[in-house]
C-alpha cells in the first residue's frame, strides 16, 4: 500500500461518487417534493446513455452527441411525467413501486426493440483517450479526470440553482413542506415537471459520461439505481447537500473497499482468506455503511424534512 | 367476534362482520382447490405435462408472496429483502444435498428455521426504523447476504449449485416425479395458507392489523408492538424459507440470483398486483404474474413490454390490486 495507490483509488472514488450524485440529485428531489418512489429513474439513465451514444455516432462528435442526447432525454422524461407519473403522485408508495417498475420493464424492452440486444459502443473524445501525468510516476486517465471536472461543475451549478434562484427556493420549500409551499403560492405541479426535466438531464449527463467506461446496455440502470437509493437514504431524503455527501461517501467507500479490503485481509489473515472473504466484505461495505448510518441517524445525515 | 373500535382508514372492500377477520370464501376457493387437485390429470390428458412443473413453480411463488403479504398487508411492514429468506431456504437444500443429505424431513424444516432465524435478526434491527428507511434497511441486509453467498466459492459462487436430485420424503413417494412433487407442494402450500389465515383471524392477527392501523394507539393501550411485529416478521421468514426450499427442488438449482433485489421487488409486485391485505392477494398476484410471463413469452420475445403494460394498467385502474375489483364479481358476504 503506497501513496500512489491511495491517490488513484481516491480519484476513482471521487469520479464514481460524482456520477452517483447526478443520479441521486434527481431521485432525491422527486422523492422529497412529491413523496414519490421512482424506480424508473435508472431507466432515464439508460435512455440517456443510449441517446448520447446514438447522437455521438450520428454527428461524429462526442460533445455534440452529449448535448443532443441530454435534450432528447429531457423530452422523454417530460413526456413520461406528463402522461403517466403524474397519475401516481397521490397514490401510496406501493402503487408507485408497481407503476414505475412497469415503466422500467417497458423501457428496457423498448430500448431492446430500437437498439437491439447488443451493447452499444461509445468512444470518449479522441483527445482524451490517453493518460495524463499528474505528478512524476503517477498518471491518470484523462477521460476520468474530465468526468471529475464535469461532475464538480454540474454539482456547483446545481448548488447555485438550488440555493441562489427563485426556482431553487421553491424546490427547497417543496421538499421541506409541500402543502405549505403550495399555500404560499408555488405552482407545485409546474415546479415538479421542471424538477423532473432537471432530473432527466442529470441522468443523461451521468449516462453519457459513464457510457465510454461501462457498456451501454439494457438493464444498466438497475444496479446503479439501488446505489442511488442507498445514497439518498444515507444523505437524508430531499436534501441535495445530503445527496452530494452520500454519493461521495458511497463512491469512495465502494471503490476503495474493492482494492484496500483484499489487501488488508492478505496482510493480516493470509491469501486464502483474502481471496474468499475479501471481495465479499468489499461488496457489502456500502450496505453496512447504510445500515450503520440509519442506525445512528434514522433520518439520514442531512434530512430535508424535520 | 371482536370489538371493531380500532380506527381504520384504508380498509377497502365490502363490509365484513369484523374488519379484522378474513373469511376463507369456501364457495370460491373450494372449486379452485379442486381444480388444482385435478390439474395434473387435465395436463396429462392434454399431453402437456410441462404445465405440471409450471404449476408447482406458481404454487411455490404463491407461498412466498403470501408470506410477504402476511407482514406487508396485515402488519404494514414493507420488506424489500424477502427474497433473502427464500434464497436462504433454497441454499439450505442445496448445501445439504451437496453433503449427501437428501431427506426433506431434515432439509425443509431447517430451511424454515434458517429463514426464521435470519428474519429475526433482520427484523430486530430493521423494526427500529419506519417507512422508507425500513424498506432500505431490509434491502441492505438482503444485499449483504446476496454478496456473501455470491463470493463463497464453496457455495458455487456466481454459478450456483446444480442439485443432482430432489429431496426425499420416504413413504414410497418419489419427489423426482413431477406429479408427486406437485401434490406435495400443493399440500404444503395449502396448509401454510390455512395456517396464515388462522393466525390472522386469531388474537395475534387482530393485534397485528390494529398495529398497522394505529401503532401509537396500540402501544399506548399497552401492547408490546415491537414484539408483535418481530414475531410476524419471523413467521413470514419461516414460510419464505420453506418456499425457497421447494423452489430449489422444483428447479434442481440454487443460485445467488434468487437473493437479488430484483427478486424481492418481483415478490412485492406480486403482492401489490394481487391485492395488499387481501387474504388471497399474494396467491393471485403470483399466479397472474408468472402465468402472464409464461403466456407472453410464448408469443413474443418482447414479453416484458406486455407484462409492463399489464402492470401499469392494473395500477391505474385497480388502485388496490386485482382483488379489489371483485366487489362487483361476487356478492358481498
Amino acid at each position: 500500500m503506497n501513496a500512489i495507490l491511495i491517490l488513484e483509488q481516491s480519484l476513482n472514488g471521487l469520479q464514481f461518487g460524482l456520477m452517483l450524485f447526478l443520479l441521486a440529485a434527481g431521485l432525491t428531489l422527486v422523492f422529497g417534493i412529491m413523496d414519490m418512489i421512482n424506480l424508473a429513474h435508472g431507466s432515464l439513465y439508460m435512455i440517456g446513455a443510449y441517446m448520447v451514444a446514438t447522437f455521438s455516432q450520428a454527428t461524429g462528435s462526442f460533445w455534440l452527441g452529449l448535448g443532443l442526447g441530454v435534450l432528447a432525454t429531457v423530452v422523454v422524461g417530460v413526456l413520461l411525467e406528463c402522461t403517466i407519473l403524474r397519475r401516481l403522485y397521490h397514490r401510496d408508495h406501493l402503487s408507485q413501486v408497481m407503476g414505475t417498475f412497469a415503466i422500467l420493464l417497458m423501457s428496457n424492452e423498448v430500448v431492446r426493440i430500437i437498439w437491439g440486444a447488443q451493447p452499444l459502443m461509445l468512444n470518449p473524445p479522441a483527445a482524451l483517450a490517453g493518460p495524463v501525468e499528474l505528478m512524476s510516476g503517477f498518471s491518470y486517465p484523462a477521460y476520468r479526470l474530465l468526468i471529475i471536472g464535469v461532475g464538480l461543475l454540474v454539482a456547483l451549478l446545481l448548488w447555485l440553482l438550488v440555493t441562489r434562484t427563485r426556482f431553487g427556493m421553491q424546490v427547497r420549500a417543496g421538499a421541506a413542506n409541500r402543502e405549505m409551499a403550495t399555500a404560499m403560492g408555488a405552482n407545485v405541479r409546474r415546479l415538479f415537471t421542471l424538477v423532473f426535466a432537471l432530473g432527466a438531464a442529470l441522468c443523461a449527463v451521468a449516462g453519457g459520461m459513464l457510457g465510454p467506461l461501462l457498456a451501454v446496455q439494457v438493464g444498466m440502470g438497475e444496479s446503479i439505481l439501488i446505489l442511488a437509493f442507498v445514497v439518498i437514504v444515507i444523505g437524508g431524503i430531499g436534501s441535495i447537500r445530503g445527496a452530494l455527501l452520500g454519493a461521495l461517501l458511497v463512491g469512495v467507500v465502494d471503490t476503495a473497499g474493492r482494492t484496500l479490503v483484499p489487501l488488508l485481509f492478505e496482510k493480516t489473515m493470509g491469501p486464502d482468506v483474502a481471496a474468499n472473504a475479501g471481495p465479499a466484505v468489499a461488496s457489502i461495505l456500502i450496505y453496512v455503511l447504510m445500515a450503520a448510518v440509519l442506525f445512528y441517524k434514522p433520518q439520514g445525515l442531512f434530512p430535508a424534512h424535520d | 367476534m371482536t370489538d371493531t373500535s380500532a380506527s381504520y382508514s384504508a380498509a377497502s372492500g365490502p363490509a365484513r362482520p369484523s374488519i379484522l377477520d378474513h373469511r376463507l370464501h369456501w364457495r370460491v376457493m373450494l372449486p379452485v382447490f379442486l381444480l388444482l387437485v385435478a390439474l395434473p390429470l387435465l395436463a396429462r390428458a392434454m399431453n402437456e405435462d410441462f404445465y405440471i412443473g409450471v404449476a408447482s413453480r406458481v404454487l411455490v411463488f404463491a407461498l412466498a408472496a403470501a408470506s410477504l403479504n402476511f407482514i406487508l398487508g396485515f402488519g404494514g411492514m414493507v420488506s424489500f429483502g424477502h427474497a433473502a429468506f427464500m434464497g436462504l431456504g433454497a441454499y439450505t437444500v442445496g448445501v445439504l444435498m451437496q453433503q449427501g443429505v437428501a431427506s426433506a424431513w431434515l432439509a425443509w424444516p431447517l430451511a424454515m428455521l434458517l429463514g426464521a432465524g435470519f428474519a429475526l435478526v433482520v427484523g430486530a434491527i430493521s423494526l427500529r426504523t419506519q417507512g422508507v428507511y425500513f424498506i432500505m434497511i431490509t434491502l441492505a441486509f438482503a444485499q449483504m447476504l446476496y454478496y456473501l453467498i455470491m463470493s463463497f466459492k464453496a457455495l458455487g459462487g456466481d454459478d450456483g449449485l446444480s442439485l443432482p436430485a430432489r429431496s426425499q420424503i420416504g413413504f414410497g413417494l418419489d419427489l423426482g416425479d413431477d406429479t408427486t412433487f406437485y401434490y406435495v407442494v400443493l399440500l404444503l402450500v395449502t396448509l401454510c395458507v390455512l395456517l396464515m389465515a388462522r393466525m390472522l383471524n386469531a388474537r395475534f392477527g387482530h393485534v397485528l392489523q390494529a398495529i398497522k392501523e394505529n401503532e401509537i394507539r396500540m402501544s399506548a393501550i399497552g401492547f408490546p408492538v415491537y414484539r408483535y411485529k418481530l414475531a410476524a416478521f419471523t413467521i413470514a421468514g419461516a414460510f419464505a424459507g420453506l418456499a425457497g426450499a421447494m423452489l430449489a427442488n422444483q428447479s434442481s438449482f440454487v443460485g445467488p440470483g434468487m437473493l437479488q433485489w430484483t427478486q424481492s421487488g418481483i415478490l412485492l409486485i406480486m403482492v401489490i398486483l394481487g391485492g395488499v391485505g387481501h387474504l388471497y392477494g399474494g396467491l393471485l398476484g403470483a399466479a397472474v404474474f408468472l402465468l402472464l410471463e409464461e403466456v407472453l413469452a410464448a408469443y413474443t420475445m418482447h414479453w416484458q413490454l406486455g407484462l409492463g403494460a399489464v402492470l401499469l394498467i392494473v395500477v391505474l385502474v385497480a388502485p388496490n390490486g386485482l382483488l379489489s375489483l371483485r366487489r362487483g364479481m361476487w356478492r358481498k358476504p
